[in-house]
C-alpha cells in the first residue's frame, strides 16, 4: 500500500494532541488547587497551604513550559496538514480559536509570573488574585477548546454557501448543543486526574515517612474530600454527556455500543470483539436490559444500531468501543479507591495502610489514561466527519501533501516528544523525591559548579528579601 | 452575510496582524538571537548569565508567535490555509526546534549530567527555529503554485537559493537584536564580546540587505515597477537611506559606550526592512494571487473576534511592559551560582 497521507496526518494529529492534552488535563486541576490552597492560606494563615502551594507551583512551571511548547504546535496542524478543512471551516472555528489563545496569553501567561516568583514581592491577597486568574484562564481556555470541538461535534449557527461553513448565530455556535455537558465531563475530568495525582503523591511522600507529614496527609485528606463529590458527580455527568451522544450522534453511540442492529430492549455488551465486517460482535458477554437501562432509562428502550446508516458513516468501532470500556472500568476503580479511603479515613486508619497507600500510588496516573480513552471514544467517534454530518475527514486534508513528506514530519514529531516527554516527567518526578521543604531550605539548593534551576533561583533570592528578582539598576 | 458592511474592518485587521507579527519578530527575534549566540560564548561561567538574561521573558515572547499564527487564521483563513502547506517542513521545523529549545531552559538548569545535552538543543535550536523563519519569509517573498482556494506547489518548494539568503539573513538579523539586548543586559568582559558580536552580526545584516534588497526587484516585475518607476522611486528613497543611516549609528554606537543604541536601531533596521517588504507585496497577502481583501474572513467573523481583541490586547501589553520593568537592569553574576 502507498503511504496516504490522509491516514498519517490522522495519525500526526492524534499523536501531538495525545501528548498535549496529557498536560491541561494536569494544569487545569493544579492550577485550580494552587489557587484553593492560597485562599486557604489567605483565610486562616496556616502555614501548612502555603507549603503544599510552593510544591505543586514548581510541578506546575515545568508541567505548564511543556503544555506551551506542546500547545504552540495545535494551531499550526490546522495549516499544514488540514487546509482544507481550515479553508471550509476559518470563519467559525477560527476566532474561537483565537479567542482561547488571547484570553489564554492574558490571563495564564500575564499572572503567571506573580504566581510563580512573586510571592515574596506582593501582598498574599495579590498572589491569591495571580493564582486565581492563572486558574481561570486555564478553564477559559478549556472553554473555548471545547467549544470549537463542540461546534464540530454537533454543528449549530451555521450556513453553507459554496462548502465552505459562513456563521449565521454566535451564541448558537459556541453553545452548540454538546456544549455544556462536553465541558463539564472534561473540566470535571482534569479535576479528578490531578486530584488522584495530588492523593498519589501524597501517599508516596505519607509512606516515605519524615520530619514532614502534616503537608502530605494534609494533601490525601483534600484530595479524598474532592473525590468523594466529583467521581460520583462525573458518573452522573458521563450520563447525561452520553443521553445527549444518543440524541445528536446515534451513529456515535452505536458504536460506543457495539450495536450492529437496533434493539429494544437493549442488553449491554461488558465485553466483545466488535467485527466491523460482519456487522457483529464475536466473545459477546451481555447483561440484558442493562443497555436500555443506561441510555433511555427504561428497561425496554429502543436504541438504534449502525446498520440503520449507510456503512461509509460509521466510525471505526473497535477503537471506540474499547476506549469508552477502559475509560468506564477506569471510573468504577476509583470509585472504588475513593470509598475505600474514606472508610480507612473514618477508622482511624488511612496513613498506616501501606497497602493502600502503595495502592493510591498506583492510581495517580489513572486519570490520564481515563482522560486520553474518553478523548479517543469522542474524536474516534465522531468519525468520517471532521464535522459531524457534514464535512469529511478525507475532505479535509491539505491537497499537496504526499505520504512520504507526512511520514518524515511524523517521525520528527515523535522522536522530539520522546526525548521532551520522559525528561520532564523524570524532571517532575525529581521534584515529588526532594518533597516538601521549608522556604528557607530552598536557599541553599546551590549544587557544586552548576547553577541553581531558575525557578528556585529567583523565588530563593526573592524570599532573601531582595526586592527584585534580578535586581534592580543600582544593581 | 450583511448587504452593505458598514466598516471595512481589513484595515484594522492588517494592522493588528503586522504589529503581531512586528512583535514577534523584534521581541522573540532578540531572545533567538540570545539562543544562537550562546552556542558561540567561549566561557562556559557566561553560559548561565545569557540564559538568565532572556528567562523571565522568552515564554511570553514566543506565545506571540501563537497570536500571529491565529491571527492570520482568523483574519485571513485563505492565506493560512494556502501558505502554511506551502512551508510545510519549515514550520514542522520550527515549532520543534522551537519546543526543544523552550524545554531547555528549565531542563538545562536541573540536571548537571544532561547539561551538555540541552545546552547543545538550546543553541541549536535557537539556530534552527530562527533559519526556518527565514525559509519562511523567503518563500513568502516569491509567492507560491496556487490552484483555486488552496496551495498546488510542493512540499519542498521552499528549497530555493533566495529562501537560503533570507535564513542566513535572519540569523545574522536576530543575532544582531541579540548581542544588542547581551549589552544591555551584561557588563565587563561579557559585554565586550557581545559588542564585538554585534559588529559581525551587523556587518552580515547590511550585506544581507543589500543582496535582498536587489535580488528582489528581480523576482517579480511588478515589484521593479514598484520601487523604480517615478515618481515612487522618489517618494520611496528614504527608507533604503534611512536603512544606511541606521546601520551606520549602530555601528559607531558599538565603538563607544551607548549601551542601548545597539539595540534600538537593530530594532529599527529591522521595521525599515519589514516596510521595504510591505512597499513590495502590498496589497497580496498571498503573493502574487490573493489580496488582504480576498483572503479576509466574514465580516461576522471579524466583528466578534476584534471585540475581545481590541478589549484584551492592551492588557497583555500593560502587563508585558510591566513584567520587563520590574526585570529591568544588569543580569547579575553572583545570582547564577
Amino acid at each position: 500500500m502507498a503511504l496516504d497521507p490522509l491516514l498519517l496526518s490522522r495519525l500526526q494529529w492524534a499523536w501531538v494532541i495525545a501528548w498535549h492534552i496529557l498536560l491541561p488535563a494536569f494544569t487545569v486541576g493544579l492550577a485550580a488547587y494552587i489557587a484553593v490552597l492560597e485562599g486557604l492560606h489567605l483565610i486562616t494563615g496556616r502555614e501548612a497551604y502555603a507549603r503544599i502551594s510552593a510544591f505543586w507551583t514548581k510541578i506546575f512551571a515545568v508541567s505548564f513550559a511543556m503544555g506551551v511548547v506542546s500547545g504552540i504546535v495545535m494551531p499550526f496542524q490546522f495549516g499544514t496538514n488540514w487546509s482544507r478543512f481550515t479553508d471550509a471551516t476559518a470563519n467559525i472555528i477560527s476566532p474561537m480559536m483565537a479567542y482561547e489563545g488571547f484570553l489564554a496569553f492574558a490571563l495564564e501567561a500575564s499572572f503567571l509570573g506573580i504566581l510563580l516568583f512573586g510571592r515574596p514581592l506582593v501582598p498574599r491577597w495579590a498572589h491569591f488574585f495571580a493564582a486565581l486568574m492563572v486558574s481561570l484562564g486555564t478553564l477559559f481556555s478549556s472553554f473555548w477548546i471545547l467549544a470549537t470541538n463542540s461546534w464540530m461535534q454537533t454543528p449549530g449557527g451555521y450556513t453553507i454557501i459554496n462548502g465552505r461553513f459562513f456563521p449565521t448565530d454566535w451564541l448558537a455556535i459556541v453553545f452548540s448543543s454538546s456544549f455544556p455537558y462536553r465541558l463539564l465531563h472534561n473540566d470535571t475530568a482534569f479535576f479528578i486526574t490531578t486530584a488522584f495525582v495530588v492523593l498519589g503523591v501524597g501517599a508516596f511522600l505519607v509512606r516515605r515517612g519524615g520530619r514532614r507529614q502534616e503537608e502530605p496527609r494534609l494533601m490525601m485528606r483534600m484530595a479524598l474530600n474532592l473525590l468523594i463529590i466529583i467521581v460520583p458527580l462525573q458518573m452522573l455527568l458521563g450520563d447525561l454527556h452520553g443521553r445527549n451522544t444518543l440524541d445528536r450522534q446515534p451513529a456515535k453511540l452505536a458504536a460506543i455500543e457495539g450495536l450492529w442492529q437496533s434493539a429494544g430492549p437493549m442488553p449491554e455488551a461488558l465485553f466483545a470483539i466488535p467485527d466491523q465486517a460482519a456487522h457483529k460482535n464475536t466473545h459477546e458477554i451481555d447483561v440484558p436490559h442493562l443497555g436500555s437501562l443506561i441510555l433511555t432509562h427504561s428497561l425496554n428502550g429502543r436504541v438504534r444500531g449502525l446498520e440503520e446508516w449507510p456503512s461509509d458513516q460509521w466510525p471505526p468501532v473497535w477503537p471506540v468501543f474499547f476506549a469508552f470500556r477502559i475509560m468506564v472500568g477506569i471510573a468504577l476503580l476509583m470509585l472504588a479507591v475513593v470509598v475505600i479511603g474514606w472508610i480507612l479515613r473514618l477508622r482511624g486508619d488511612l496513613y498506616d495502610s501501606v497497602w493502600f497507600l502503595r495502592l493510591c500510588q498506583w492510581f495517580a496516573p489513572a486519570g490520564f489514561v481515563a482522560v486520553l480513552m474518553g478523548w479517543t471514544t469522542t474524536e474516534v467517534g465522531r468519525q468520517p466527519w471532521t464535522v459531524y454530518g457534514l464535512f469529511r475527514t478525507a475532505d479535509s486534508v491539505t491537497p499537496s501533501l504526499t505520504g512520504s513528506d507526512v511520514l518524515a514530519s511524523l517521525l520528527m514529531y515523535v522522536a522530539v516528544y520522546l526525548i521532551m516527554y520522559p525528561a520532564g516527567v523524570a524532571y517532575m518526578a525529581a521534584i515529588v523525591r526532594r518533597g516538601l521543604q521549608p522556604a528557607e531550605d530552598d536557599v541553599g539548593e546551590i549544587g557544586a559548579g552548576h547553577p541553581r534551576a531558575p525557578i528556585t533561583e529567583i523565588s530563593s533570592r526573592s524570599a532573601a528579601g531582595a526586592p527584585q528578582p534580578f535586581g534592580g539598576p543600582s544593581a | 452575510m450583511t448587504a452593505v458592511p458598514p466598516l471595512d474592518l481589513v484595515p484594522v485587521w492588517t494592522v493588528l496582524l503586522a504589529f503581531t507579527v512586528a512583535y514577534y519578530v523584534l521581541f522573540d527575534g532578540f531572545d533567538l538571537g540570545v539562543g544562537v549566540l550562546y552556542g558561540f560564548a567561549p566561557r562556559a561561567d557566561w553560559r548561565p548569565l545569557i540564559m538568565l538574561s532572556i528567562l523571565p521573558v522568552w515564554d511570553g515572547n514566543e506565545t506571540w508567535l501563537v497570536l500571529g499564527g491565529l491571527g492570520l487564521l482568523a483574519a485571513f483563513p485563505l492565506a493560512f490555509a494556502i501558505i502554511i502547506p506551502a512551508v510545510y517542513f519549515p514550520i514542522v521545523v520550527m515549532l520543534l526546534a522551537l519546543v526543544f529549545r523552550g524545554v531547555a531552559f528549565e531542563f538545562r538548569f536541573k540536571n548537571p549530567l544532561a547539561q551538555r545535552f540541552w545546552d547543545a538543543g538550546f543553541s541549536i535550536g535557537s539556530a534552527i527555529a530562527t533559519l526556518a523563519q527565514g525559509v519562511v519569509l523567503g518563500t513568502f517573498i516569491q509567492g507560491f503554485h496556487v490552484n483555486g482556494r488552496q496551495f498546488a506547489g510542493s512540499s519542498l518548494d521552499w528549497a530555493s537559493p533566495f529562501a537560503a539568503l533570507t535564513a542566513v539573513s535572519l540569523v545574522f538579523g536576530y543575532g544582531l537584536l541579540g548581542a544588542g539586548w547581551l549589552i544591555i543586559k551584561t557588563g565587563g568582559e561579557l559585554q565586550t564580546w557581545s559588542r564585538r558580536a554585534a559588529r559581525v552580526c551587523l556587518a552580515g545584516v547590511v550585506l544581507a540587505i543589500a543582496a535582498v534588497s536587489i535580488w528582489t526587484p528581480l523576482l517579480d516585475q511588478r515589484i521593479a515597477h514598484r520601487w523604480f518607476s517615478l515618481p515612487n522611486l522618489f517618494w520611496l528613497l528614504p527608507i533604503p537611506v534611512l536603512t544606511a543611516v541606521v546601520a551606520i549609528s549602530i555601528w559607531l554606537a558599538l565603538g563607544r559606550d551607548s549601551e542601548f543604541w545597539p539595540f534600538l536601531g537593530g530594532i529599527l533596521l529591522f521595521l525599515l526592512s519589514f516596510l521595504g517588504i510591505a512597499v513590495s507585496l502590498w496589497p497580496f497577502v498571498v503573493p502574487y494571487h490573493y489580496t488582504l481583501w480576498q483572503a479576509a474572513a466574514d465580516e461576522s467573523a471579524q466583528v466578534f473576534l476584534l471585540i475581545g481583541t481590541l478589549l484584551l490586547i492592551p492588557i497583555i501589553l500593560v502587563y508585558t511592559a510591566w513584567s520587563y520593568w520590574v526585570f529591568r537592569g544588569k543580569v547579575r553574576a553572583d545570582l547564577a551560582g
